[in-house]
C-alpha cells in the first residue's frame, strides 16, 4: 500500500466543489457507518460509501471519481434516511456521478451505456420507448444476450411495445437535450 | 466626584481588537473623570492593586472598569473598590469584552464602540449614590428534590452537617436509577448493596423529612426564605400503619399494572411495593388497574391488610414547607427508542432498552437474574449490543454523548459471559468514552478477558429471520458490512432530561438548555449552582453523567448549602425598588405586577401607599415601569440613570 | 359520494412493461370515484438516468410536466410510479431554490414557477378517499390470501421530501390490503431496494437483491408480493428466474401491483386488471378466495 501524503493529496477544489454541487457539509460525516451498513449495495462496491466520504473529506478526488461504486449507487435513500448527521448522502454519490463523467471515467460502462440509452431514447421520443432503449444499449455493449433468458417470458404478455409513444412535444424535448450539452460544453 | 476608569485588555482577549490605551485617553474628556488608565489584567491581583491604588492616590470616589461581563467579574471589583474604601456600589463596569472585541473585528469600530460604552458608564456612575445592603435572618433548611443517589448524598451531606432536610420524590421509593441496577462499573459491585444502606440512612436520619410520591408544586420567596408547596399524592394507603408486609400485593387480584421499577418488562399488582429494598416501603393502589377503582368492587386488599391502612377515599394533599435552599436533583429519563423504526420501532420483543436488561439480570428483577428472551423465555447464546441509540444523534435531535453508556454495555457484556459462560456477546460502537479512573481498563477487560467482540460502526437495520434476529451493521475498521445474528438485542439507550424539567425550572427560576438539562451558573468554576441564589443542582438533572460525578455533585450541593447556612445573617441586594411616598397616588398597579409579591398597600396617614418589602425584592424593575406616576424608582438604574445613558450616547 | 379529480401522470412504464399497473390503477380509481385527467402530452420524468447526469437537466424533465399540470389549473398530480413521484417532487423542491430553478428553467422552453405537489395515487388513496370508505366499498373480500406488502425504497425516503407514511416500517399498503380482505404478513425487507435499474447492466446485483426479498417473503409464508412500483414489480416477477438461479431454488410468488387486488376487492372488470399480464401465474393464489364466490380466476388463465 502506498503512503498517502495528507497535504500533498488534498485537492481542496475537489471538495469545495462536493460541497457545493451537493449542497452537503461533508465535514459533518463521523463516520459512524450507517450509511455502508444500511446500503443494499455495498456487497457489490468497491469502496463502501462510508469510505468514499472519508476519501471525499480527504480531498482524494482520483480515488473516489474512478470508483466502481458511484456507478453502482441506485440513491435508494436508505444512508440519506438514516444518516445521523442528516447529511444527504445519496445526493453526494448523484454528484460524485456527475463529476466523474464530466471527467472522462466511466468504470461501470454498461451502467453508463444503459443510462445514456435511456436519455437518448427520452430526447428521440419525449417518453421512454423500452424496446428500442434495449436494442440501443444492445448495440453498443454487444452484449446479445442481454436478458434473452426474458424473451418467452415477456413477449407473449403484450407488454413491451414495438413502437415508440411519439409525444407532440418531441422537438421541445430535443431541444432541452440540446441546451444542455451545449451549457456542458461551454462549462 | 472624581472618577477613575480602567480599561482592560484581558490579555489580547479585548487588546486585540481594541486600542484599550486610546479608550482610556479618551475617557479623560469624559465629565469628572480624572484618571484613566489600561490595564492587563484588572482582575488579576496587581490589576486590583492599581485601581485601590489609584482611589488612595488621586482621591477617586467611583470607578469603572471597562472589561467582561458584569456576570464574571462585578463582585471581584465591587469587593476591590470596598478594599480601597469606598461603597462597593460606586462601580460600574463597561462591558467591552462580551459586547465589543468578541463579536466584531473592526479594531477602530471597536475602539470607538469601546469609548460609548465607557462614557454610557460614567454618566451612570455619576448618579449613583452609595448603597448598604440589608440583612436578614434566614431558615437553616433545605429542600432536596430527586431522591436518586445524587439527591440521596446531597441529602445525608446537609443532614449530617446538622441542618433539617426535606427529600421529595415523585415515586413511591428513593434509589432512583441506580436502585434498578444490577452491578455499577467499573468495580462490579452489587448496586443495591452499595444504596441499600444509604436509602436506609435517609429513612432513619432524624433531620430528614422524606415524602414519596410527592411532586413540588409551588416555590415562592427568595434564598434563606424559600416557602415550598409539596403535593403529596394519594397512595389509598395510610402510610403510618402500612409495615410493608406485601400480603396485599399476593393476594392483588389485578396483575396488570405498568411494573415501572422492572421497566415494563413484567406486570405489577395493582397495590404494589416496587422492590424488597424500598425506602419507604410502603404500598401504592395505581387506580387505573385497581379494581375497586376500575369496576367498584373489590376490596381484597382492605379485607387482607392486617393492619386496616388500605384507604380508597385518600385524596392529595399539600404540605408547606419552610426552607432556605433547594438543590434540584431530579435525574434523567431514557432516550425512546420507538423513534428508530429501522430498529423495530419497539415491535420486536427480544429488542429491549439497557435498564430492562439490567432488571433482567437483577437478582430482584422478574426473571429472578436469569436472562430470558421476552418473546419465548429461552437463554439467549448471541447477545448483540447496540450503544449510541438516541446519542451522538442530531437526526434525533440528541447530538450530545450520553456518557455512561460506553461503560455499562461493557459491564452488562461482562456480566452477560457470567451469567451464560456459552454465550457471545457483540458490542455495535463508534467511539469508546471511557475516561474515568480504571474505566478504560474495564472495557479492555471485556474484550480481553471476557470475550465480547467489540465491532467499531453503527447498525442500520434489525430484522427478524425466523426466531432470531438479524443484526446488519458496518465494521468501518474492516471497511464493510456486517450481519450478526442474535437471539437479544440490547439497546444502550442514551439519557435525556426528565420528562417535565423545563416546568420544574420555570418553577424554580432556572434556566435550562434547549434539551432540558439544568443550566450551572458556570460550565466550569460555578457547576452546582444556578443564576437563582440558594438554588442548587446535583447529579443528572444538570446533565448525564455516571454515579461517581452523580454522587460528587451531591456532595458539592450539599458543601455549598452548609455555606449558605454557615452565615448568621443574608444580606439582600440593596439596588431594589423605592416608592415616593409623595408621588405614589396608592394605585396599587405595582402591587399586581410584581412577580414576587414583594410589593404591599399600607395606609399612609389614611391613603393607600405602596410599600416595597426589601428582602423580597429581587430588582427586576418591573414595578418601575408600571408606574403611572414614576413614583417607584429601582436604586441604580432610576429613571435619571437611564435617560443619562440614552443622553451619553445619542449626543455623539 | 362526492367526485374526487385529479391530474394524472402516467409514467412511461405505463405504456409498455406496467400496462397492467396503469390499468389497473385507472379501474380502482374509477371504482373509489378518482376522477383522472392525464396531464396533457406529458413526457418522460428523465428517471434515475436523468439525476445520475445531471440535477438541472433532470429537475428541467420533470418540469415541463409540472408546468403542464399548472396550465391544466391544477396544483396537484397523481402518478403511481415512486420514480416519477421522486421526480417530480425532486424537482418541485429544489426549484424554490432560485439560482437553481434559474438553471434548470434556461433548459426549458418555458418556464415552471412552481406550486404543483405531485403525490402517489397510493397516498391520495389513503388520504383523500381514506380507509374506512375503502372497506365499506369492498364487495369481493379477498379472503385467506396471505400477502407480502412491498413498498421498494424511494416510495417514502427520504421522509423530509416525500413526506408520506412511515419510511422504515410504512403501512399504507398493508393497511389497503387487509382492507381488501387480505392477510397481510410482517414484511422485515419493506423497504429494502429490490435492485432497481441494474436489471439490464447489472443483472447478478438484481438477481441478488432481489431473491433476497423473495426468500424472505417466501420464509414468512407468503404465498404473493404486493408492489407499488413498476421497476419492483418487473424485478421480481419478470425476473423472478433469474433470482432463483441465484439463490439456487426455484419461485412460484406472484407479484402483484396494489392496485390489482384492490381492483378485485372492489369488484373492478376484470379485463382492466390486466392479471393476465403478470409472468408468474397468480391463478393458484386467486383460486383460494374465489372458492365458491366467481371465477375471478378466469382472466389469469386466459
Amino acid at each position: 500500500m502506498d503512503v498517502l501524503d495528507l497535504s500533498a493529496s488534498y485537492d481542496a477544489d475537489f471538495v469545495a466543489r462536493v460541497q457545493a454541487e451537493s449542497g452537503q457539509n461533508t465535514a459533518l460525516c463521523y463516520q459512524c457507518g450507517n450509511c455502508t451498513a444500511g446500503c443494499p449495495y455495498t456487497f457489490a462496491y468497491d469502496i463502501p460509501v462510508s469510505r468514499i466520504m472519508r476519501l471525499v473529506q480527504a480531498g482524494q478526488r482520483r480515488a473516489v471519481l474512478s470508483c466502481r461504486s458511484i456507478w453502482l449507487c441506485a440513491t435508494c435513500e436508505s444512508c440519506t434516511t438514516r444518516c445521523p448527521n442528516d447529511i444527504d448522502v445519496a445526493r453526494i454519490m448523484d454528484v460524485l456521478r456527475h463529476m466523474a463523467r464530466r471527467e472522462g471515467f466511466a468504470t461501470e460502462r454498461n451502467v453508463k451505456v444503459f443510462w445514456d440509452s435511456f436519455l437518448d431514447s427520452v430526447r428521440r421520443h419525449g417518453r421512454v420507448f423500452e424496446a428500442g432503449l434495449l436494442a440501443r444499449y444492445v448495440f453498443l455493449t454487444g452484449r446479445f444476450w442481454t436478458d434473452a433468458d426474458l424473451a418467452p417470458r415477456i413477449l407473449p404478455k403484450n407488454k413491451l411495445g414495438l413502437k415508440p409513444h411519439a409525444i407532440k412535444g418531441q422537438a421541445e424535448m430535443a431541444k432541452i437535450f440540446q441546451r444542455f450539452a451545449e451549457q456542458e460544453g461551454r462549462s | 466626584m472624581k472618577i477613575g476608569v480602567f480599561v482592560c485588555h484581558c490579555g489580547s482577549n479585548i487588546e486585540g481588537t481594541v486600542d484599550t490605551a486610546a479608550v482610556a485617553r479618551a475617557s479623560l474628556e469624559f465629565p469628572e473623570v480624572a484618571h484613566a488608565e489600561d490595564v492587563m489584567y484588572s482582575c488579576s491581583e496587581p490589576g486590583q492593586e492599581a485601581i485601590i491604588e489609584a482611589v488612595r492616590s488621586k482621591g477617586l470616589d467611583g470607578v469603572v472598569v471597562a472589561s467582561c461581563t458584569p456576570r464574571m467579574h462585578e463582585p471581584t471589583f465591587r469587593r476591590a473598590v470596598e478594599r480601597a474604601g469606598l461603597n462597593r456600589y460606586m462601580l460600574e463596569m463597561a462591558n467591552i469584552r462580551e459586547h465589543v472585541s468578541w463579536i466584531g473585528k473592526n479594531r477602530e469600530a471597536n475602539t470607538n464602540k469601546s469609548a460609548d460604552l465607557v462614557r454610557i458608564a460614567v454618566e451612570k456612575l455619576r448618579r449613583n449614590r452609595p448603597l448598604t445592603p440589608k440583612r436578614f435572618d434566614i431558615t437553616r433548611r433545605v429542600l432536596v428534590i430527586g431522591g436518586g443517589v445524587a439527591g440521596i448524598q446531597a441529602a445525608l451531606d446537609c443532614a449530617d452537617g446538622g441542618m433539617e432536610v426535606v427529600l421529595v420524590e415523585k415515586t413511591s421509593s428513593i434509589g432512583g436509577k441506580m436502585a434498578k441496577l444490577d452491578k455499577t462499573f467499573p468495580t462490579v459491585d452489587c448496586s443495591s448493596c452499595i444504596l441499600g444502606p444509604k436509602m436506609v440512612d435517609v429513612a432513619q436520619h432524624p433531620n430528614i423529612t422524606l415524602y414519596a410520591c410527592a411532586e413540588v408544586e409551588e416555590i415562592g420567596g427568595y434564598v434563606g426564605n424559600f416557602t415550598v408547596k409539596v403535593r403529596r399524592k394519594a397512595t389509598y394507603v395510610d402510610w403510618v400503619k402500612c409495615t410493608g408486609c406485601g400480603a396485599c400485593m399476593e393476594k392483588c387480584p389485578s396483575k396488570k399494572s405498568h411494573d415501572s421499577f422492572n421497566e415494563g418488562l413484567g406486570g405489577a399488582p395493582a397495590i404494589n411495593i416496587p422492590f424488597p429494598q424500598a425506602i419507604p416501603k410502603k404500598a401504592v393502589i395505581d387506580p387505573a388497574f385497581c379494581r375497586q377503582f376500575v369496576k367498584g368492587k373489590c376490596g381484597v386488599c382492605a379485607k387482607i391488610c392486617p393492619t386496616k391502612a388500605i384507604d380508597y377515599s385518600m385524596r392529595d394533599e399539600v404540605v408547606e414547607e419552610k426552607v432556605g435552599a433547594i438543590v434540584a436533583a431530579t435525574g434523567f429519563d431514557l432516550f425512546d427508542h420507538s423513534k428508530y423504526g429501522e430498529y423495530g420501532g419497539g415491535r420486536y420483543p427480544d429488542v429491549i432498552t439497557s435498564l430492562q436488561y439490567e432488571r433482567m439480570l437483577s437478582a430482584s428483577g422478574p426473571t429472578g437474574g436469569h436472562v430470558k428472551r421476552p418473546s419465548d423465555g429461552r437463554e439467549p447464546r448471541s447477545v448483540v449490543f447496540i450503544q449510541c441509540v438516541g446519542s451522538r444523534d442530531k437526526s434525533v435531535d440528541r447530538p450530545y454523548c450520553s456518557g455512561f453508556c460506553c461503560m455499562y454495555t461493557a459491564k452488562q457484556a461482562i456480566l452477560t459471559k457470567d451469567h451464560i459462560p456459552d454465550s457471545q456477546s457483540t458490542v455495535f460502537y463508534m467511539d469508546i468514552r471511557s475516561p474515568g479512573k480504571l474505566y478504560d481498563e474495564f472495557t479492555r477487560r471485556a474484550m480481553e478477558e471476557y470475550g465480547a467482540r467489540y465491532v467499531r460502526g453503527r447498525v442500520a437495520m434489525i430484522t427478524p429471520k425466523g426466531r432470531k434476529l438479524l443484526v446488519r451493521g458496518a465494521d468501518t475498521l474492516l471497511g464493510t458490512q456486517v450481519e450478526v445474528e442474535a437471539d437479544l438485542v440490547v439497546l444502550a439507550v442514551g439519557a435525556e432530561a426528565a420528562k417535565g424539567s423545563p416546568h420544574l425550572a420555570e418553577k424554580l427560576r432556572i434556566s435550562y438548555d434547549k434539551y432540558g438539562f439544568f443550566m450551572e451558573s458556570h460550565p466550569k468554576l460555578r457547576p452546582v449552582e444556578t443564576n437563582t441564589a440558594g438554588v442548587y443542582l446535583a447529579g443528572c438533572a444538570q446533565g448525564p453523567k455516571d454515579i461517581p460525578s452523580s454522587v460528587g455533585q451531591g456532595s458539592a450541593a450539599a458543601s455549598k448549602v452548609l455555606g449558605l447556612f454557615s452565615k448568621a445573617q443574608l444580606e439582600s441586594d440593596p439596588q431594589i425598588s423605592q416608592v415616593n411616598l409623595a408621588r405614589c397616588v396608592g394605585c396599587a398597579k405595582c402591587e399586581s405586577t410584581c412577580p414576587f409579591g414583594a410589593i404591599h398597600m399600607i395606609d399612609f396617614r389614611g391613603q393607600p401607599k405602596a410599600e416595597v418589602i426589601e428582602t423580597v425584592c429581587q430588582g427586576c424593575g418591573i414595578c418601575a415601569v408600571t408606574c403611572p406616576q414614576g413614583a417607584v424608582q429601582l436604586e441604580h438604574f432610576t429613571d435619571n440613570q437611564i435617560l443619562a445613558e440614552v443622553d451619553a450616547l445619542c449626543r455623539f | 359520494m362526492s367526485g374526487l379529480s385529479y391530474a394524472y401522470y402516467p409514467g412511461c412504464s405505463g405504456l409498455g412493461t406496467s400496462s397492467e399497473y396503469d390499468s389497473s390503477t385507472r379501474a380502482v380509481c374509477k371504482a373509489l370515484f378518482m376522477e383522472l385527467s392525464d396531464v396533457p402530452d406529458w413526457s418522460c420524468c428523465g428517471s434515475s438516468p436523468a439525476h445520475a447526469v445531471d440535477h438541472a437537466l433532470s429537475a428541467a424533465l420533470s418540469a415541463r410536466n409540472l408546468a403542464r399540470v399548472r396550465a391544466m389549473d391544477r396544483d396537484d398530480v397523481l402518478t403511481p410510479c415512486p420514480s416519477c413521484l421522486t421526480n417530480l417532487r425532486t424537482a418541485d423542491h429544489r426549484m424554490r431554490d432560485e439560482a437553481f430553478a434559474a438553471r434548470a428553467n434556461s433548459l426549458l422552453d418555458a418556464p415552471y414557477k412552481g406550486g404543483v405537489r405531485a403525490r402517489s395515487v397510493l397516498q391520495a388513496i389513503v388520504e383523500d378517499v381514506g380507509m374506512e370508505m375503502v372497506r365499506a366499498s369492498v364487495v369481493r373480500p379477498l379472503k385467506g390470501m396471505k400477502v407480502a406488502a412491498y413498498y421498494g425504497c424511494i416510495m417514502n425516503r427520504p421522509p423530509e421530501l416525500m413526506a408520506f407514511d412511515d419510511p422504515e416500517h410504512p403501512m399504507a399498503m398493508d393497511l389497503l390490503m387487509e382492507a381488501a380482505g387480505a392477510t397481510v404478513l410482517p414484511f422485515p425487507l419493506k423497504v429494502e431496494c429490490c435492485g432497481a435499474s441494474f436489471g439490464v447492466p447489472r443483472p447478478d446485483v438484481t438477481a441478488r437483491l432481489s431473491a433476497r426479498l423473495l426468500l424472505t417473503a417466501r420464509e414468512i409464508g407468503a404465498e404473493a408480493i404486493v408492489t407499488a412500483c413498476p421497476l419492483c414489480q418487473m424485478n421480481l416477477d419478470l425476473r423472478q428466474n433469474q433470482a432463483a438461479r441465484f439463490a439456487g431454488t426455484a419461485f412460484e410468488i406472484p407479484v402483484f401491483y396494489f392496485t390489482q387486488l384492490l381492483g378485485l376487492a372492489l369488484g373492478a372488470p376484470e379485463g382492466s386488471l390486466g392479471l393476465d399480464k403478470l409472468c408468474v401465474s397468480p391463478a393458484r393464489v386467486l383460486e383460494a378466495p374465489a372458492a365458491g364466490e366467481t371465477n375471478l380466476t378466469q382472466g389469469s388463465r386466459s
